[in-house]
């Protein structure tokens, strides 16, 4: 038994960790989001420079090939410092996507690995809400071509991205449920439309517009029964990565909470005096390391063969890490006082970025449901 | 025992829906109803339609030009209005200063600042709060020093709530430094436009502007702007503080959100396309909080039938506070998370900018939740409260 990263995992680590710390401190995050820009260029250069967006990609597609542990070691390094560059959209869903399908995909993984480009996935649609099957958007074959036409919904750093990864249905719109497709789409292809918009946490998203978007043969990355089953899996690890920053997040929380109690004095003392304060704290660090476990848990097991245990991991994991977050976040807030209410203090922007994680790829009671089933099936199937 | 209110005050309800029905506007209802944000133009316009139906100061006795509601009075009137989609009542001139002036003001100060209160002609605005003194208000180091018929005030107070609009602020400051905490303290009336006073806003976590600084450089005040007795303060402060937790419950404000909540849980489906209502799980949140505000609602019906007309809320206000603020808190996050993803984008106006996608409720969801994380910090933390309620104990 292991619980550590490897000496590998742990310079990975530690080299995202001093980048950022010197390149994008508190004051820098503050000044970026008040700027009105979707993100800082010349960090996101230094991320490529690290190897951020290699991590994920095959070696056989000119990437480091690396697993759902050195994501976690990314996100733990990364989370505190609420990254608006597209290292989730891009580098982790995006390039998980393109890693589960393979073939076609592997020429643009080289070039995602290699920072030439930046993708994001549009997939869920305005009735999707958490679940992976509802897709309207149609894909028509026309000649050598393929049309593109429908919506997709909050689709993450689109507008930093250069290629979108579209699902869609394929045939006619009202020929019934055919088959997925997921297809390669310049953002800038003629019939895209982008109506941007910044979400709670700083990051940007924008509702994508497909009308008559026509893209050639080669553009079709995959189709059938692969594209549903990449998403699940890769939608399965993006949230375990999700966690991993989440707890990453929970801990510099509750350090700056530990921090403010030691250092704010009211009644002539400073208030992590009173019992009653040290007990939330103590609750906050409680929760803290069961979110972390159920977060070790689901890095080592969402690649796992096994459907049931995979998704009970995975499942599990975001229904902990949700709850532990909003207790936490809403508890550090509490504990802050008026000052947690401020835009000044990091705290409320990591409150925000734990609130915001929680609502992709289904809440915590979603996935609380999702494990219900899972149990359910087992208790059953032992009889 | 009975659970019915009289036919009197079944009549007076009726009364206060007629006056909504035929005097609230339209725009402002739904700026509320929809969780939007008011102008100061909005609350003034409300507060004068009070005070032309000769509710401005609903709690005053009559002889101050008030209504002289009882306290169930005011309360079916904030249930009514929080329902019809009414502006909340900025309280701190009706329903703070007011009741000091009329129990410790003199005739002159009573004269003069009554009537424009309940007319809105000033907006009034709390001075106590400072950067070190909290929870801990009696630490207070605002100083104030006597110089002939004036104070020379100095110093810095903060999270005051749109004071950005006030013409006047009533500020508790230090006068005898050398005096134990509570006993070296004034209570003074202050007017914004005096040279010295400047106003800087704080930003919040939701991006709102409703709390600034005020920093006072060399103010002076007449001696006559002060209330009472010298050194006296924190008894008329303590006074106050028992009248803001008056109506802490908030048990109108959560029954409307509590019911919006039910409409979009009807409404709102799932990826798999089930109502939210269909959802055990959320549905059962929904119960759970429905349940703690029923039960509220009878503890505060029994809090002023026990109280009458009159007397000061007693310590029983701090489990009103304590409980009230909970279950609006946990109704505005059950709104953002029926909302999902759609409580992500953040920006207020959006759904005018014609979106497609978004559900209407949708946008202002997120805002709300995390605008309201501050019922259980401002007006005495739920922890100050819970301390209170102990003492109360005995321990």
């Amino acid at each position: 038994m292991d619980f550590e990263l490897n000496d590998d995992q742990r310079q990975l680590k530690e080299a995202i960790a001093g980048f950022l710390a010197g390149e994008f401190p508190f004051e820098r995050l503050k000044a970026l989001k008040r700027s009105g820009k979707a993100h800082d260029e010349r960090l996101w250069r230094g991320l490529v420079e690290l190897g951020v967006p290699a991590l994920l990609v095959p070696t056989g597609a000119g990437g480091l090939g690396y697993g759902p542990i050195e994501t976690y070691a990314l996100m733990e390094a990364a989370g505190p410092h609420l990254l608006l560059e597209p290292v989730f959209a891009s580098a982790v869903l995006a390039t998980l996507v393109l890693e589960k399908l393979g073939g076609a995909g592997e020429r643009l993984l080289g070039e995602l690995a290699r920072g030439a480009r930046i993708a994001t996935l549009a997939h869920f649609e305005r009735d999707s809400r958490f679940e992976l099957e509802p897709v309207a958007t149609r894909a028509e074959r026309e000649g050598s071509a393929w049309r593109l036409d429908g919506q997709k919904s909050l689709v993450l750093q689109a507008g930093l991205a250069d290629v979108l990864l579209v699902s869609a249905r394929l045939g006619a719109a009202g020929s019934g449920a055919g088959g997925l497709a997921l297809f390669e789409v310049p953002r800038t292809q003629p019939g895209v439309r982008l109506r941007e918009y910044a979400l709670v946490d700083g990051q940007r998203a924008a509702e994508v517009g497909l009308e008559a978007v026509s893209v050639p043969a080669a553009a079709c990355i995959a189709t059938g029964e692969p594209v549903p089953r990449a998403l699940e899996l890769a939608v399965a690890e993006a949230s375990a990565a999700l966690g991993a920053e989440a707890v990453a997040i929970m801990q510099a929380v509750l350090g700056a909470t530990i921090e403010y109690l030691r250092t704010r004095q009211q009644f002539g003392q400073p208030i992590g005096r009173f019992q009653a304060l040290q007990h939330r704290v103590a609750d906050m660090r409680v929760q803290l390391e069961q979110a972390r476990s159920m977060s070790l848990l689901a890095a080592l097991r969402c690649r796992s063969d096994d459907t049931a245990e995979r998704r009970r991991a995975v499942s599990g994991a975001k229904a902990l890490i949700g709850e532990a977050s909003r207790f936490i976040g809403q508890q550090a807030i509490q504990l802050h006082g008026g000052m947690g209410m401020t835009d000044e203090l990091q705290v409320s922007h990591w409150f925000k970025r734990l609130t915001a994680i929680d609502l992709w790829f289904g809440d915590s009671d979603t996935h609380l449901e999702r494990y219900l089933v899972l149990m359910r099936e087992e208790v059953s199937s032992d009889v | 025992m009975d659970l019915d209110f009289t036919p009197e005050e079944q009549a007076f309800r009726e009364e206060v829906r007629e006056f909504l029905r035929t005097q609230l506007p339209a725009d402002i209802r739904d700026k509320v109803l929809n969780g939007r944000e008011l102008t100061r133009d909005d609350y003034v316009l409300w507060q004068r339609r009070m005070h032309q139906r000769g509710w401005g100061g609903m709690g005053w006795p009559k002889a101050f030009g008030g209504a002289a509601w009882n306290a169930v009075q005011q309360y079916i009137f904030e249930e009514e209005s929080a329902r019809a989609g009414a502006p909340r009542l900025i309280p701190f001139g009706i329903k703070m200063v007011a009741p000091v002036l009329i129990a410790f003001g003199s005739p002159a100060q009573q004269q003069r600042f009554l009537p424009r209160i309940s007319s809105a002609e000033d907006w009034w605005c709390q001075g106590y709060s400072e950067p070190g003194a909290g929870s801990d208000l009696a630490s207070l180091r605002t100083r104030a020093v006597r110089e002939g018929n004036e104070y020379i005030v100095n110093g810095q107070k903060t999270w005051n709530t749109l004071g950005q609009y006030a013409d006047w602020i009533f500020c508790l400051v230090r006068t005898d430094p050398a005096a134990k905490p509570q006993a070296g303290i004034s209570f003074l009336l202050i007017d914004m436009k005096s040279p010295g006073i400047s106003v800087r806003p704080i930003t919040l976590l939701d991006g709102t502007q409703e709390v600034n600084e005020i920093w006072f450089e060399d103010v002076r005040v007449p001696i006559e702007n002060r209330i009472g007795d010298e050194n006296r303060g924190w008894t008329y402060a303590k006074f106050l503080l028992g009248h803001e937790r008056s109506n802490i419950a908030g048990v109108g404000a959560s029954k409307r959100e509590l019911a919006r909540l039910k409409q979009i849980a009807r409404e709102q489906r799932d990826g798999r396309g089930r109502r939210l209502i269909d959802d055990p799980l959320f549905a059962a949140r929904i119960a759970r909080v429905e349940l703690e505000l029923a039960a509220l609602e009878i503890t505060n019906l029994r809090v002023l039938s026990a109280e009458g007309a009159t007397r000061a809320p007693g310590p029983e206000a701090s489990i009103l506070k304590i409980k009230g603020t909970e279950i609006l808190q946990s109704i505005s996050e059950l709104l953002m998370r029926a909302a999902g993803p759609w409580a992500l984008p953040f920006e207020r106006e959006a759904p005018a900018a014609g979106w497609q996608s978004t559900p209407a409720y949708a946008s202002t969801t997120m805002a709300s939740y995390l605008n309201l994380r501050k019922l259980s910090i401002f007006g005495g933390t739920n922890e100050i409260q819970k301390n209170i309620v102990a003492q109360m104990l005995g321990l």
